[in-house]
């Protein structure tokens, strides 16, 4: 179907300064995005409180403020500009928080501006912990074993239930923020109020550990004709326990079975749809127990994330850009595909070769810090490596995070020769 | 050991043997799927080919008793770059260097699969010699240059059924061709139905409701030119009676099942290599519901009166963008074919197009406007693939129905 001529002016919100956990993969989709739309016609608003990106380079949009992404600010930004419509999901969760909280406020009502790529209802349905679980099972999916908590004394109350050790999980936050495990009531109290204070509106899921499991997230497209497709399966080589964002993960998926990878794309079609984003991508994840199979949904970001960047980059399919394309009214079909140029953007792409992502820590900059791994970001960067085969892209990727390391078994780590050092195994932190 | 594949236009690429030795000739392929190798090997529309994987690294997740489309792979030889050493999946039964290694298929690795695969676009599939035996080239070549091919010759006597038999009753899977699959492992297909996926640990889905078992008393007839089994499992899941009947049945064989429906199945090698089935196909149309699978659709418009064509390179892989003519919907799908339906030629008969490639707009679907027939060229029963089309047996279950119904 052809793009909406009944809108004129979108805003988009960007993902602000760079922190642990969002980091410069929302400018990439941001600029994509930005470029995408104004090449349609449409007058584009940008709002960035970050000078150190492309996408607020002059020519990026018509309209660029570079002002703090808060709701006060959006508001006088969408009273002086009056847009059409907001796109949310290419900034990242500040994005998504911002434009919930103007849509709560009546904000969004009152000028009359609608939210395209993903409605209120579906950004709720997928950050709500409590909406998210009940929209599962009604799809038949299996969530590991959750109760939703506003006080330390409720969350005591469902870790009992629960049972430990269990995750803790804020909601409507990016990289894990105050999510952590627990793995005795001890140091449960503290870590579930952190846990509170942390999530925007006080909630915190108490999850059942699924800590050693297969971790799997699929991106996925969808657009307003409910043509689904998978862009790309994406395997952690951490497991559950440990957040993707600081995981070594790999693309494709590579110990599934054709089988078992099915069931799991199905899975993501499903969630898609019954979460309602309506055109656009989504990052649905997803655990596998590596004993029986048994597949549990751990969550989805009705948004663009940090796994589309990489994605994008694995594949040669510009998540962003079409997201974008298809947020102002084209189908996938009418989409031409970036790489061949004479075949359509709906289709799934399949690669001959191996990717991998390593994330890049540097705990010799936070002194005290605690090293250990867990559900909450760590890592400041990544790097990614392209190889023929697994081995070659992991050793590659290795070598792409300049801590003067040549693969995973090198043992010249810069200033130790301790062999107990080097016992404890990869040699990231240098 | 080196081995080596040659091709009929000179071009010879090297490998690494896994150790089976031997030397078959077939027409040099590639499948892009990245998953779903065991599936693929056992394809019996593979016969006669030798097929290249374009993703690297093959044996993964191991092998297993119920990933097969047939009995034993059917592949001439299987190339890839790099074969895994261990499988790294609860359900493996074994590794797949050990299972070729059973099922004596010639295997290479260390091939440089890219450059054999855009060889094969540019040029086109073309007649191969794999061998893990002759070292000479020139000699291998020749063999190349020499070997049958499969244009007009009939691979589906290989792989059809030697009689009619039911399916899914507990039975042997009594597939045989004319080459018999001795050592026939892995026994009695079974579909990983619920409640096995569930022993299994298979989450179960929300599978489309079309595909919700109702008891019907429905018989369907399957037209076995090298059927894959989840045809089969499918059709049974839908709740159908299934008789198997091999490739040479006459159609009078055929109705004297009494029928509900009718199933061509897929199958190996070009449609205009088995007059005798098109002459039978055409005696069926108008009498009973048919489903046209793959090669099941080229008979059928065979049957019709047209032409097939072969394709440059074929389309095989599981993520061909197929859209739906009425609703200008797209679907994913898994494909396996090197021919394809002629739609010019069937222009005055009452056949229209349903379904396109939206890669080459070439002839996906093909449906009879006046008696209940339709057909399409991909694999809706997936495997490896996508279910994304899983409702055309619903389609067919549905259309059986109504023809029951009509005739009451």
């Amino acid at each position: 179907m052809p793009k909406r001529t009944d809108i004129q002016s979108i805003l988009l919100i960007g993902s602000g300064p760079i922190v642990i956990g969002q980091a410069c993969e929302f400018d990439y989709s941001g600029s994509q995005a930005c470029k995408a739309l104004r090449e349609e016609g449409y007058k584009v608003i940008l709002v960035n409180s970050n000078p150190a990106t492309i996408m607020t380079d002059p020519d990026m949009a018509e309209r660029i403020y570079v002002e703090p992404l808060i709701p006060e600010v959006l508001e006088e930004i969408i009273r002086v500009e009056r847009p059409d419509t907001l796109l949310p999901t290419i900034g990242g969760q500040t994005a998504l928080n911002l434009a919930t909280i103007l849509s709560e406020r009546g904000v969004l009502g009152k000028y009359n501006v609608e939210l395209i790529g993903a409605n209120y209802k579906a950004i709720k349905k997928a950050e709500d912990r409590e909406e998210f679980k009940e929209a599962m099972e009604k799809i038949n999916l299996e969530v590991p074993r959750s109760g939703l908590a506003y006080t330390t004394e409720e969350a005591k109350k469902v870790a009992r239930e629960v049972g430990f050790p269990l995750i803790i999980r804020p909601s409507y936050t990016l990289g894990g923020t105050g999510a952590s495990v627990a793995y005795n009531i001890d140091e449960f109290e503290l870590l579930a109020q952190r846990g509170l204070e942390s999530s925007m509106i006080n909630e915190i899921l108490i999850e059942e550990s699924v800590i050693g499991w297969k971790e799997f997230e699929l991106e996925v497209m969808r657009d307003k004709k409910d043509n689904v497709v998978i862009i790309c399966s994406i395997e952690n080589l951490d497991p559950m326990g440990v957040h993707t964002g600081d995981s070594i993960t790999v693309a494709p998926a590579q110990t599934l079975t054709d089988k078992e990878y099915q069931v799991m794309r199905d899975a993501a079609i499903s969630i898609i749809r019954e979460i309602g984003v309506e055109t656009g991508g989504s990052n649905v994840q997803f655990a596998v127990n590596p004993d029986n199979g048994r597949m549990v949904v751990i969550e989805m970001n009705p948004r663009v994330s940090r796994s589309s960047a990489l994605a994008s980059k694995a594949t040669g399919f510009p998540i962003a850009k079409i997201a974008a394309k298809l947020a102002i009214g084209y189908t996938l079909d009418e989409i031409p595909n970036d790489i061949t140029k004479k075949t359509p953007a709906s289709f799934e792409p399949t690669i001959d070769y191996c990717v991998v992502k390593i994330p890049r820590f540097t705990f010799e900059k936070f002194k005290g810090a605690d090293e250990t791994l867990t559900v909450s970001m760590k890592s400041v960067g990544e790097a990614m490596s392209i190889g023929r085969t697994f081995k070659e892209a992991l050793q590659k990727g290795c070598r792409s995070l300049e801590t003067g390391v040549f693969g995973i078994a090198d043992n010249r780590l810069p200033g130790t020769n301790d062999p107990e050092f080097i016992k404890k195994g990869f040699p990231f932190c240098s | 050991m080196k081995g080596f594949i040659a091709l009929e236009d000179g071009t010879v690429f090297e490998g690494k043997s896994l150790g089976i030795e031997g030397e078959k000739e077939g027409e040099i392929v590639f499948n892009t799927s990245m998953a779903g190798y065991q599936e693929i090997m056992t394809d019996p529309s593979y016969k006669g080919q030798i097929v290249t994987m374009t993703y690297p690294l093959i044996g993964n997740y191991g092998v297993n008793a119920e990933d097969v489309e047939s009995g034993s792979p059917k592949v001439e030889g299987f190339i890839a770059r790099e074969f895994s050493k261990i499988a790294s999946n609860f359900r493996a039964q074994d590794d797949l260097l050990h299972y070729l290694k059973k099922h004596n298929i010639i295997a290479l690795e260390e091939v440089d699969t890219r450059a054999l695969t855009k060889h094969i676009r540019v040029r086109g599939a073309m007649k191969a010699v794999i061998s893990t035996m002759d070292q000479d080239i020139t000699c291998l070549i020749n063999k190349a240059k020499e070997s049958q091919g499969i244009m007009g010759r009939d691979l589906v006597k290989e792989v059809t059924c030697d009689a009619p038999y039911v399916y899914g009753e507990g039975q042997r899977s009594e597939v045989r061709g004319q080459r018999s699959d001795k050592n026939l492992e892995l026994t009695t297909p079974t579909c990983p139905d619920e409640e096995q996926s569930v022993k299994n640990g298979v989450s179960s889905f929300p599978r489309p409701s079309s595909l919700v078992p109702l008891p019907s008393d429905l018989r369907v007839v399957v037209m076995d030119f090298g059927v894959k089994l989840n045809i089969l499992r499918l059709l049974k899941k839908i709740g159908c009676h299934v008789i198997v009947v091999p490739a040479h049945a006459k159609a009078e064989e055929v109705l004297a099942q009494s029928p509900d429906g009718v199933l061509l199945s897929n199958g190996p090698g070009d449609p205009e290599g088995i007059p005798y089935a098109i002459g039978e196909i055409r005696k069926l149309i108008g009498k009973v519901p048919i489903f046209g699978i793959c090669l099941g659709q080229q008979l059928l418009g065979l049957a019709y009166g047209g032409r097939t064509y072969k394709l440059k390179f074929g389309h095989r892989g599981a993520n061909q963008p197929i859209k739906e003519l009425a609703t200008g919907k797209v679907y994913i799908t898994s494909e396996n074919h090197g021919f394809a339906v002629d739609l010019d030629s069937i222009k005055d008969q009452p056949v229209r197009a349903t379904h396109i490639n939206l890669n080459d707009n070439t002839i996906e679907g093909l449906e009879h406007e006046v008696y209940p027939i339709f057909s399409v060229q991909y694999h809706p029963e997936a495997s490896p693939g996508p279910h994304d089309s899983y409702g055309l047996f619903a389609k067919f279950k549905d259309m059986m129905l109504d023809f029951k119904q009509m005739r009451l």
